[in-house]
């Protein structure tokens, strides 16, 4: 796989003549969306924080989706998934999606459960 | 029955030597290895999901925690994390630069990378180590009160947070830390707070332009601030002085978030730590010839791979911790 690496991004609207050259522009592209994740949480707009979606704050999903974002392409060009046969890119990637993905469900569902307990049930834990 | 046939082991299913996923033995095993270490990771900031959506109307807002950067006095919420995600983006960069060079079997230039790589780690974890150190040494200061609720301090007039210093009184009495010196026999005791709860009560009552904010959070998605006349009564609940943070409890707010905090930063860094260490060991087997010899730069791209999760684990972290 050495030398074959594939050098477009972006479903290949832009193209890289060379790997090192697709490196940096991937750098250029996550450092773009971390500025804006952060320059997000520090200004936090009201209307992203007043106006919610399936219980969370638009701000939050914006975060979490640029996580994934990066997350892919980091896993994609960094760690050269994108280069690799794509049985073993399903393997990889479809495993932990499919298991955490169970997990959060469960467990955040769980904790709203408890959540509400807390609040509306008969039980004292501020005293 | 395969391995009698000597002329088609190549070609054949049973006889080995088979590569249906393209990668190598080393190779498949670091991913293995990273799959089960990310579902170890996710299991704690699910967990970590799980405490915050249970006590979601008292979670500490980490804009007001981490707001510290070296150097620079004031109120800068952020900065210095996004600093550190950047550092850590950076030496996942120069470690592909590595894993490129060697690819084209260019032994001088992945000295170069790895070397880089090996600084911006140093670089991460130190940050944390401060990071850490800051937070256990705490900012303002706080009560807590019977329930192990935390009571924090601001002042009216100009909003800011109020430090136990500001406004505390200094009664004379007779509170002395014990010492290992002091004692026939050594037993632990806990470390004396700067005030003592009266101090800090009495400080209230002779400052009217001290309020008590609660953990709870408002519809405006701020901390809920008392009147005068609430701050007064709620701190007849107060027990403890609490400055800083330990596994046990904390200034900021809900007990659970120190922990957690100390728990995923913590077993991050020590993943961050040690990657350092393995590209050191890399790094020299470079500079040693030990690739150039074999042929290939496979155990450039290994560890590379490892050094990437660590990265990519981070990115997670900052989400979780000081963004959401």
């Amino acid at each position: 796989m050495a030398h074959a690496h594939k050098l477009e991004i972006f479903r290949g609207l832009i193209k890289f003549k060379s790997n090192t050259q697709k490196i940096w522009g991937v750098l250029v592209f996550l450092t773009i969306v971390t500025a804006v994740e952060v320059g997000l949480g520090i200004s936090k707009p009201d209307i992203l924080t007043a106006n919610t979606f399936l219980g969370m704050k638009i701000l939050n999903w914006i975060f979490i989706i640029l996580t994934l974002v990066k997350a892919y392409y980091i896993a994609w060009d960094f760690m050269h998934l994108r280069d690799e046969k794509s049985s073993l890119r399903r393997a990889i990637v479809w495993t932990p999606i499919f298991l955490v993905a169970y997990l959060i469900f469960i467990l955040l569902f769980e904790a709203d459960y408890i959540y509400n307990v807390f609040k509306d049930g008969y039980v004292t834990w501020n005293f | 029955m395969d391995s009698t046939v000597a002329t088609s082991t190549e070609e054949n299913v049973w006889g080995g030597g088979n590569r249906p996923l393209g990668a190598s033995y080393g190779k498949l095993m670091m991913w293995f290895f990273i799959v089960s270490d990310a579902l170890t990771f996710s299991g704690f900031l699910a967990s970590y999901g799980f405490s915050r959506f249970k006590f979601i109307e008292t979670w500490p807002i980490a804009d007001e925690v981490f707001t510290h950067v070296p150097f620079f006095h004031g109120n800068y919420p952020m900065y210095y994390v996004a600093f550190m995600t950047f550092i850590l983006i950076m030496s996942s960069v120069t470690m592909v630069l590595a894993v490129d060079a060697g690819h084209r079997m260019m032994k001088n230039k992945t000295i170069i990378y790895m070397f880089l790589t090996i600084i911006g780690g140093a670089i991460f974890v130190g940050s944390q180590a401060w990071e850490w150190a800051t937070f256990i040494k705490g900012d303002y200061g706080a009560l807590e009160t019977k329930g192990g609720r935390i009571l924090q301090f601001v002042k009216a007039d100009t909003g800011e947070r109020a430090a136990l210093a500001d406004f505390s009184k200094t009664l004379p009495s007779e509170r002395v830390d014990h010492e290992m010196k002091n004692g026939v026999w050594f037993y632990k005791g806990e470390a004396l707070p700067s005030y003592t709860v009266n101090e800090v009560t009495e400080g209230l009552k002779s400052n009217p332009n001290i309020l008590i904010r609660t953990e709870t959070i408002n519809s405006e998605g701020e901390k809920t601030l008392l009147t005068r006349e609430e701050s007064l009564n709620k701190i007849k609940d107060a027990k403890l002085v609490v400055e800083g943070a330990n596994l046990i409890r904390n200034e900021y707010g809900s007990r659970l978030f120190a922990d957690f905090f100390f728990f995923i930063t913590g077993f991050h860094g020590f993943h961050v730590f040690s990657g350092v260490v393995i590209n050191i060991i890399i790094f020299f087997n470079i500079i040693l010839g030990t690739y150039e010899r074999r042929g290939h730069y496979e155990m450039v791209e290994k560890v590379g791979l490892y050094w990437h999760f660590v990265d990519l684990v981070w990115v997670f972290v900052f989400t979780f911790f000081y963004l959401v």
